[in-house]
């Protein structure tokens, strides 16, 4: 069995400066917090958000408030799925309408995730505006979407996956790109 | 994970992990009752058919606004409407429903194992919403998922089935689903209305109500059902609500922060009096709320994905 080989794109370090950069780039695009709130995508975009607000929080004083969303009723391939997801909480403890929202995820890569998110969030409110935030960019967009605020753009090989461990889930901060060495195609076990 | 069949046929077949996977799932849909507008797009494009051949308000409804939120076709069919009455047989009446090509059947039937003998042949999913005195699955998963939000944890709590524990579904689902979820269970009732053999699905037994709810967490009272006088269980009502209702008196035995649960419809002043229904330890509504949620997780579960051909069926 040949295992595949990993490429180290972010460590812990990189990860914590990129967030740093993204909570300026967050507060300089909409002159400060009032009326923020930064909502993470389940599962590794909700330590992402909650990171950010504290670092948002440690700029201007108090940190805006944070949700989490669940997209899996969203999905656009439910109906082909063997295993429909675990389904988790959706927990949006704020206003949404007229609201000002950053959508936090950790890989933008197809786009179905956050077209699926855009709708999950409409179905609660109408906000003012919907910004996205992503750790990684890895192309290979099927769907007209792009993210407001990047911490790193990853070209990839579509056969590649592109794993984010945080030490809320993982243990550990890094973002690794995974080949395949035996020409397998890596994306089914990719995260949607 | 899923769950491994794609029919809901009964608790029985089920195993912890399947039910605590229900129960895990309900949550999240719980959330969606809560919003302004409860509806997710899950189902869209799938047909239900409530097929109910005994006649149900409750869980009909509940299951139809279940559909409705996940949002599904759905559409009535009734024993007062159906051909049933005109002598179709029960495979035949199948074969029609299943020309209109539904993904799922929900059944209701006075006869214990019909949804099984259907779901040999169904193209569709079958879930059973009550066959005869055999199961109602989903009435004890909203017990359960009601248990657990009010108690946290379903494991070592000691529950209370009181009632007619012969003809109720709902006590021989709950008895099974607790019992495997590590719960104490003692049922009780009038020796008439306990079946012999009640132990080996995993329950004590025992006629005198007082000892059934010393100490319980959980007191869960049973529908007595008035067509049942006739069959001389019990010589009235008032002697079953003398030694059988649940008083605030005989509920002062049970654990300081018990709830107490009915399926409902409640008779009061036969088995559950007012002010215990309406008492602060009363959760009958907590359990139809509870019941949306979960029988939307059940059919969000049972959508998911091909399974084994029917042969396979458990």
């Amino acid at each position: 069995m040949t295992s595949p080989a990993r490429v180290r794109v972010l460590d812990a370090a990189s990860i914590e400066r990129s967030l740093t950069r993204i909570a300026h780039e967050i507060l300089e695009r909409n002159k400060g917090l009032p009326g923020l709130g930064i909502v993470g995508v389940q599962t590794r975009g909700v330590p992402l958000a909650r990171r950010l607000a504290a670092t948002l929080g440690s700029i201007e004083g108090t940190p805006p408030p944070v949700g989490v969303l669940d997209i899996n009723l969203y999905r656009d391939d439910l109906s082909r799925i063997a295993d429909h997801p675990v389904l988790r909480r959706t927990e949006i403890p704020f206003e949404i309408d007229d609201a000002t929202i950053v959508l936090v995820d950790d890989v933008l890569y197809t786009g179905r995730t956050v077209r699926a998110a855009l709708d999950a969030v409409m179905d609660l409110g109408r906000p003012r505006a919907i910004q996205l935030a992503v750790l990684v960019d890895r192309g290979h967009r099927e769907l007209p979407v792009r993210a407001d605020f990047v911490g790193k753009n990853v070209p990839t090989a579509p056969a590649e996956r592109v794993d984010v461990l945080l030490r809320e889930t993982d243990g550990r901060d890094e973002v690794l790109i995974v080949k395949p060495k035996d020409g397998r195609d890596l994306r089914g076990e990719d995260e949607a | 994970m899923n769950l491994k069949s794609r029919h809901l046929l009964g608790i029985e077949p089920l195993d912890p992990a399947e039910i605590a996977l229900i129960l895990d799932t309900a949550e999240g849909f719980a959330e969606i009752g809560t919003r302004e507008i409860k509806k997710v797009p899950v189902l869209r494009g799938r047909t239900v058919v409530n097929f109910f051949v005994e006649p149900s308000t409750r869980t009909r409804s509940s299951f139809e606004l279940a559909e409705k939120r996940l949002s599904a076709d759905s559409l009535n069919f009734s024993s007062g409407s159906s051909s049933l009455v005109k002598g179709e047989t029960l495979l035949d009446t199948l074969r029609n429903l299943e020309a209109m090509s539904p993904d799922f059947i929900v059944m209701r039937h006075a006869e214990a194992g019909a949804p099984h003998f259907l779901a040999r042949f169904a193209k569709a999913s079958i879930v059973n919403a009550g066959d005869g005195a055999h199961e109602h699955p989903t009435q004890a998963l909203l017990d359960a998922f009601t248990i657990r939000q009010r108690k946290g944890k379903i494991e070592g709590l000691r529950v209370a089935i009181v009632g007619d524990i012969l003809h109720s579904r709902v006590a021989r689902s709950n008895v099974l689903l607790l019992a495997k979820m590590g719960a104490q269970v003692t049922v009780c009732g009038p020796p008439t209305l306990l079946p012999p053999g009640i132990e080996r699905l995993g329950a004590a037994a025992t006629w005198r109500m007082e000892e059934a709810v010393e100490g319980a967490d959980v007191v869960m009272m049973l529908r007595i059902q008035l067509e049942r006088m006739r069959g001389g269980y019990f010589p009235t009502l008032r002697e079953y609500a003398a030694f059988y209702g649940l008083t605030v008196e005989r509920l002062a035995r049970a654990a300081k922060d018990a709830i107490v649960m009915h399926p409902g419809p409640i008779n009061r002043g036969v088995e559950i009096m007012g002010d215990v229904a309406d008492g602060a330890a009363s959760v009958i509504l907590d359990q139809v709320r509870a019941g949306v949620a979960v029988r939307m997780a059940v059919l969000y579960l049972l959508a998911g994905g091909e399974r084994d051909a029917p042969a396979q069926e458990r």
